[in-house]
């Protein structure tokens, strides 16, 4: 077929994605620019890099940057060291293997807003909740979560999305694994560990990498959680940098200050990103 | 014991373990179903109540309270409409991707690919004043062009990742028996794709359905799906867990079936074809 038919079927999807890339993107990096307060319109002047000053130096970003990172290192790490081990776990035929798989990935189809205030309210709540009854049935002090350990419990929600995920992956990704190899591993006197450790683990490796870097666009973006269950509080505690542009912006209406910070929160993912997509890309089959 | 003894305690060792993660994943979304059916006070017992005679009252002061089915419109409308949007503009790109790669084939993949890695929140400014300009906040029209293109990339690449499997012989064979292009997708790639279709469709209202970012900023109560209505549930006025848990289960039932459904496409899907 003729090249320019080809390019003409690409068109479409190519130029929208453009246009949804750079419009946003470059009036995010004008708007950095200009004092622009939707509370006082009509002073629009230039201003520089005042709004990145502003920015570095509010009391919120400090928290917000490592809350970001803590969040995306601390989910990453829960969800493929215990993703990798249960998937290991549950990769060999039992009762009702169907149903299992169907139970365990439910989590991740439950819609952020919903999972927070679950966690919140029925699992986490220091008087009602199911942790606070497990504590009591202990004859522990029941713990208040969320005023407690706030970020901590974010992570548990975005966790118990995610784990799913991951598992779901490891365990596909592991049955085109080479059982002849395994056997033969076997009767050469193998232990389980050493084939979990260089045959299972080998194999994973590029699953990982995915799983990492699909986990990494979405924890980077961790909002409406934190929204719904602690508000960024207390103080800043659960505050990451999604959430306190969104505080800049619709809530204090400095579209300057929340641009400039767009703008470092696209830097951070592109540093992320950077790495990741390097590491993918080899790994991806085109 | 024997061998084949040693061999059926290990497998039932491991399904133990496998049911009791599943079943431990599983209990909030257990929890919640069945307190949907509490009365407030039974919600609230300590210890909690696992036996008690179910109501179904929960679920009608939802929809009164709120408006369950205005919301639930709303999300079947935008999750529905941007997928068929994004489909129709991704089926040729991912079909002359596969079938007639360039030199930037893989190029245009990895750089769709990197649009999604822009933060959402780095553009949330501009995508609010562009919207409240064009006077499309707390539209479902805003809704649905901005989760078009959210997923038309991971839409492009599963496609993309189905058509390069698909054998290129039968193409070719249509060819010689006279297809013109457009025969050639209608006639030949569109039939035998009807499965990846429609798994990319259902992965894609999965991903819409549960989108929050933009429903949480862009709309307020005209154009709320079900997860912005949710959200007006964490500030609460007295009791109200059992509520909660009711439209909770309402918002969230359609989706997970949906999503039993469509799980193994979803590994396809989300790891861009990396893992099959």
């Amino acid at each position: 077929m003729k090249r320019s038919i080809t390019r003409l079927l690409m068109a479409p999807s190519v130029i929208l994605l453009l246009i949804w890339m750079i419009i946003p993107l470059s009036m995010t990096i004008y708007f950095s620019t200009i004092r622009y307060n939707l509370l006082y319109p009509g002073q629009n002047n230039f201003v520089g890099l005042l709004n990145f000053e502003f920015f570095i130096t509010d009391p919120g970003f400090i928290p917000a940057v490592s809350n970001t990172l803590i969040l995306l290192s601390t989910v990453l790490i829960i969800t493929v060291v215990l993703g990798v081990a249960l998937s290991a776990l549950i990769d060999k035929p039992f009762f009702g293997q169907g149903i299992v798989r169907v139970l365990l990935i439910s989590p991740f189809f439950i819609m952020p807003t919903v999972n927070a205030l679950i966690w919140k309210n029925m699992m986490m709540n220091p008087v009602y909740g199911i942790f606070a009854w497990i504590s009591n049935s202990l004859g522990l002090e029941p713990i208040d979560w969320l005023s407690t350990y706030p970020l901590m419990s974010v992570i548990i929600m975005v966790s118990w999305q995610w784990l799913p995920f991951a598992i779901l992956v490891f365990v596909t990704a592991l049955q085109s694994q080479d059982t002849e190899q395994k056997e033969a591993a076997q009767m050469d006197g193998a232990t389980g560990w050493h084939i979990f450790r260089y045959l299972t683990i080998p194999h994973l490796y590029r699953p990982i990498a995915v799983v990492v870097m699909i986990e990494t666009i979405f924890l980077l973006a961790v909002f409406a959680e934190i929204f719904v269950s602690t508000g960024g509080g207390p103080g800043y505690d659960s505050t990451n940098l999604a959430y306190l542009i969104y505080n800049q912006a619709l809530l204090q209406y400095d579209v300057g200050v929340a641009s400039a910070g767009g703008l470092f929160a696209v830097l951070l993912a592109n540093i992320v990103a950077f790495f990741l997509i390097r590491a993918v890309g080899k790994n991806l089959t085109v | 014991m024997t061998l084949n003894q040693q061999r059926k305690f290990k497998t039932f060792l491991t399904g133990l373990f496998a049911w009791t993660v599943a079943l431990v994943l599983f209990f909030p979304i257990f929890w919640m179903f069945i307190t949907s059916f509490k009365t407030e006070l039974q919600a609230i017992s300590v210890p909690p109540s696992l036996f008690f005679e179910p109501t179904l009252e929960n679920f009608s002061i939802v929809q009164e309270r709120s408006n369950y089915i205005h919301h639930a419109i709303n999300s079947v409308i935008t999750s529905f409409g941007s997928t068929l949007i994004a489909l129709i503009i991704a089926v040729p790109a991912a079909f002359s991707m596969a079938f007639f790669p360039g030199k930037r084939t893989k190029d245009i993949l990895l750089w769709m690919l990197s649009t999604k890695m822009l933060p959402a929140v780095g553009v949330l400014v501009p995508i609010y004043i562009l919207s409240r300009d064009a006077g499309l906040l707390d539209t479902r029209t805003a809704l649905v062009i901005i989760f078009t293109l959210m997923n038309l990339p991971i839409i492009v690449w599963m496609l993309f990742s189905y058509f390069k499997d698909l054998p290129k012989e039968i193409l070719e064979a249509a060819r010689m028996d006279g297809a013109t292009p457009w025969d050639e997708v209608v006639k030949v790639v569109l039939p035998l794709s009807v499965g990846a279709i429609s798994s990319t469709a259902l992965l894609s209202i999965v991903l819409c359905w549960n989108e929050a970012f933009w429903s949480l900023n862009l709309t307020a109560s005209e154009a709320a799906p079900l997860t912005a209505m949710i959200a007006s549930y964490s500030s609460p006025e007295g009791l109200f867990w059992a509520k909660l848990s009711a439209a909770s289960t309402l918002a969230c039932a359609p989706i997970v079936i949906f999503g039993w459904f469509c799980q193994k496409q979803l590994v396809q899907g989300l790891t861009f074809g990396a893992v099959k």
